[in-house]
């Protein structure tokens, strides 16, 4: 111990820019050994550059990258892995057609060689152990069979996994973005071990208590830049919201009371434990631990309103994904045709598609949400995510259908976008559409006008009004289970 | 559970269950196949088509799509018939020359991001012209020791099954157990993670590419041993029977998923289909269409299996 320990990865005033956007302005960061770092930002704030930086993935225009205070002329992928750097990615980065075992053989490079398998098998199963222990994941299962909870998990495993090259810096972009509240807490755990171990982390996460809760030291990014940088308890919520520079506002949740009750309902669903209803105008939110049940009941309510063969005239209910790769967005598609794609029934005539009524209906759905892009006619992808998932959104409400199934869908999407769509969805409410909505998030299910909570694919309970709140449906989720 | 376990295995059920039922239906209708010689004679054939098959999985497995393996094939077959015979060591760096044109390819696809399929598709008129040139009419002679290899009458089993069960376990241990196979399959399942654990893509790519070359390069020498002599056009339907054996054998087009057992499998039904029909008298004009409704009655049960697997997981 030298008194003064070296910073395992010290960013020193990196510039990156895509073209005529600026993605990161002059960002210094330093990580220090035994350190968990916070980094928070708005969508498009630099966050995930920043981490392609330090991860090798990206080497910035302007500016240098040193590592045990030792400047890095040609930093690449491996030499950021030779260095213990690793990183879990917000959105898949395993082969879904290969097992759990032969990605652990991708990710480590140098496991090659006679009984390669017994080893990576080791070294997953152990760290999986570590990390999630009591966990059910078999390694030789193929990562495309999993749910998106234990391929998350398996991914934190993998970066914590440890085959010759240990791991100093672990990035977690959003790592608990799929997982429910127990594994997150098996995560945060283990992330403080390793932190006490001597191990440094960067996380990044939406769920702004874990990052308040876990990290030493919190930076918040805006616009390419660091805008502040403090240790935790400096901040609070309140704060670490205001510092990102959004406008999100505390008790916005306040759920008008209105009396449906009596009115007859135009959804309703016999699912095991208590049957679902859903009435005109109301925000239903389907609640629980994750993967309990509550996607297969929207993909219960669609397919029993939609027809198989032919598309309804006058569809009842449509649908936003919450796995945006996987069956949200057309990675092709521009912004445009991604958008209208739900709605060219009502955009075209004798089977022709009115490009003009189609631009301007996409302009006024620009202007309403606030989609940001220069020309709606870019490529989906070059949207950072939470506008994706605006896109998304305005692809559902842009229908004439009255309800509208949700899965999930802020997986990922950064605090002002959340506040901008929770606006719509209360606006598009009081004109009587019928939302349900199925979310992770405590924030989220606490707008509902009624929320209906899972466990193991039963509907427990049922909160309406006031009963709606953090208590009651932790209680109900846990209902039946020995402590 | 244990449904979930076989992902792999649920894979090959297909394949094997219509060779069975295809075999079966063969030994019921010319109970006479059913013996050394006549199991040989019913699947010889199949021997270069398996390799082929393997060849273009290896291609399928990195999401290309290999549309001059039929040419190539033909290419290679009439090298086999002319310099491998009369000047070894030439046709040897012939062959050397056209498996490292492959990797070439695999690379050149790779790093100028072009379609498979339309480079595969001009390379097939450069091979049938080079194919051409050598063996402008059906000729050649295939050299003694290609001829011995296919014609060697093992104990206990035919040649066209040792054959196809030593193509199996080879390209089975290449492909699906070693790392080499891993690295190939992963960047058909998520070329980015592939990339960010700091692999060369490109290299891989040019690897599954030149294995490709190598598995091909052994078909053509296969099909000249058993025809004796070549011609430029003699395999062009290898590239649709490729592409079919590795559907049928559990293969998909994109993601990686593929199956070399059953590519082999689905190679010896391609081959057995044929010779199904001639058993029951259809005239040729028919065949080809009747074997493409085997095709479809395979795949559309292979579909409806899918779909019980799906919901048996219940996601």
């Amino acid at each position: 111990m030298d008194g003064i320990q070296k910073a395992v990865i010290a960013v020193d005033g990196a510039k990156v820019s895509f073209g005529a956007v600026k993605a990161l302005d002059g960002v210094t960061l330093r990580v220090m050994p035994g350190e968990c770092v916070g980094l928070v930002g708005h969508n498009g704030a630099g966050k995930s550059t920043i981490v392609s930086v330090i991860n090798g993935g990206l080497t910035p225009q302007a500016g240098s990258v040193a590592s045990d205070d030792e400047r890095l002329e040609r930093y690449g992928i491996n030499a950021a892995r030779a260095r213990g750097v690793r990183c879990v990615f917000q959105e898949l980065s395993l082969c879904p057609n290969l097992s759990i075992v032969e990605n652990t053989r991708i990710m480590h490079r140098d496991l090659g060689g006679f009984g390669w398998r017994t080893r990576a098998q080791k070294i997953i199963e152990q760290s999986l152990d570590t990390v999630f222990p009591g966990h059910s994941i078999g390694s030789s299962r193929a990562v495309g069979d999993l749910s998106i909870a234990e391929r998350q998990m398996v991914e934190i495993a993998m970066a914590f996994s440890d085959a010759g090259i240990a791991p100093r810096l672990v990035i977690l972009d959003e790592p608990t973005s799929s997982l429910d509240a127990s594994l997150a807490r098996q995560m945060l755990d283990h992330v403080r071990r390793f932190v006490a171990a001597g191990g440094s982390v960067i996380f990044i996460s939406h769920i702004l208590h874990e990052i308040l809760e876990t990290s030493d030291r919190i930076i918040v990014m805006k616009d390419g830049r660091v805008v502040a940088e403090r240790p935790a308890h400096g901040f609070d919520h309140h704060g670490l919201v205001e510092a990102m520079g959004t406008v999100a506002k505390e008790g916005t949740g306040q759920r008008l009371s209105r009396e449906q009750a009596a009115a007859p309902p135009i959804l309703s669903h016999q699912a095991e434990g208590l049957s679902f209803k859903a009435h005109e105008g109301e925000i239903i939110g389907l609640a629980g631990l994750a993967g309990h049940g509550q996607t297969e009941l929207l993909l219960a309510l669609h397919a029993a309103q939609s027809g198989n063969w032919r598309p309804e005239r006058d569809p009842l209910v449509t649908f936003v994904a919450g796995d945006r790769r996987l069956n949200g967005v057309f990675e092709l598609w521009s912004i445009l045709r991604n958008f209208s794609i739900a709605s060219l029934g009502d955009l075209s005539r004798r089977g022709l598609i009115l490009a003009k009524e189609e631009e301007t209906k996409g302009a006024d759905w620009k202007r309403r949400i606030e989609i940001r892009t220069p020309d709606l006619h870019n490529r989906i992808l070059s949207l950072s995510g939470g506008n994706q998932q605006k896109v998304l959104f305005a692809r559902a409400l842009a229908t004439r259908a009255p309800i509208v199934l949700m899965d999930d869908p802020m997986r990922g999407v950064d605090v002002g976008t959340k506040q901008e769509v929770y606006k719509i969805i209360r606006e598009e409410a009081a004109r009587g559409r019928t939302f349900v909505w199925y979310s992770t998030e405590m924030d989220e299910v606490r707008l509902c006008d009624r929320v209906y909570v899972f466990r193991e694919g039963r509907i427990m309970d049922e909160l309406a009004a006031d009963a709606v709140n953090e208590t009651n449906i932790i209680t109900a989720s846990f209902s039946g289970v020995p402590a | 559970m244990t449904l979930r376990l076989s992902s792999d295995a649920m894979r090959l059920v297909i394949p094997a269950l219509s060779l069975t039922l295809l075999l079966a239906a063969v030994f019921w209708l010319q109970p006479r196949a059913m013996s050394y010689v006549g199991l040989n004679l019913l699947f010889n054939l199949a021997v270069p088509i398996a390799l082929a098959t393997i060849a273009q999985m290896l291609v399928m497995a990195v999401n290309d799509l290999d549309l001059s393996m039929g040419t190539f094939v033909s290419f290679i077959a009439c090298v086999t018939a002319t310099f491998l015979r009369d000047a070894p060591v030439t046709g040897v760096l012939i062959l050397v020359g056209a498996i490292a044109t492959y990797a070439g390819l695999g690379v050149v696809i790779h790093l100028r991001n072009l379609p498979s399929i339309v480079v595969t598709l001009g390379m097939s008129f450069v091979w049938g012209g080079l194919g051409v040139l050598l063996l402008p009419a059906p000729g050649g002679q295939s050299p003694d020791w290609v001829r011995w290899l296919m014609t060697v009458k093992p104990p206990l089993a035919p040649m066209a099954i040792v054959a196809s069960i030593i193509i199996a376990v080879v390209a089975h241990l290449v492909v699906m157990r070693s790392s080499l196979g891993v690295l190939i399959r992963g960047i058909g399942g998520n070329p980015r993670s592939v990339e960010r654990a700091g692999w060369s893509i490109v290299a891989a790519r040019g690897a599954a590419y030149g294995l490709a070359g190598v598995f091909a390069v052994l078909a053509g020498i296969a099909l000249v041993g058993l025809t004796t002599s070549a011609d430029a056009n003699i395999a062009l339907r290898y590239t649709l029977l490729s592409i079919a054996g590795v559907i049928l054998g559990g293969g998909e087009f994109i993601g990686g998923r593929v199956s070399p057992i059953g590519a082999v499998i689905g190679a010896l039904t391609l081959t057995l289909a044929g010779s199904f029909l001639s058993f029951l008298r259809i005239s040729a004009d028919w065949q080809i269409g009747a074997q493409g409704a085997i095709l479809i009655i395979v795949l559309a049960f292979r579909l409806m299996l899918n779909r019980v697997e799906k919901r048996e997981k219940g996601r």
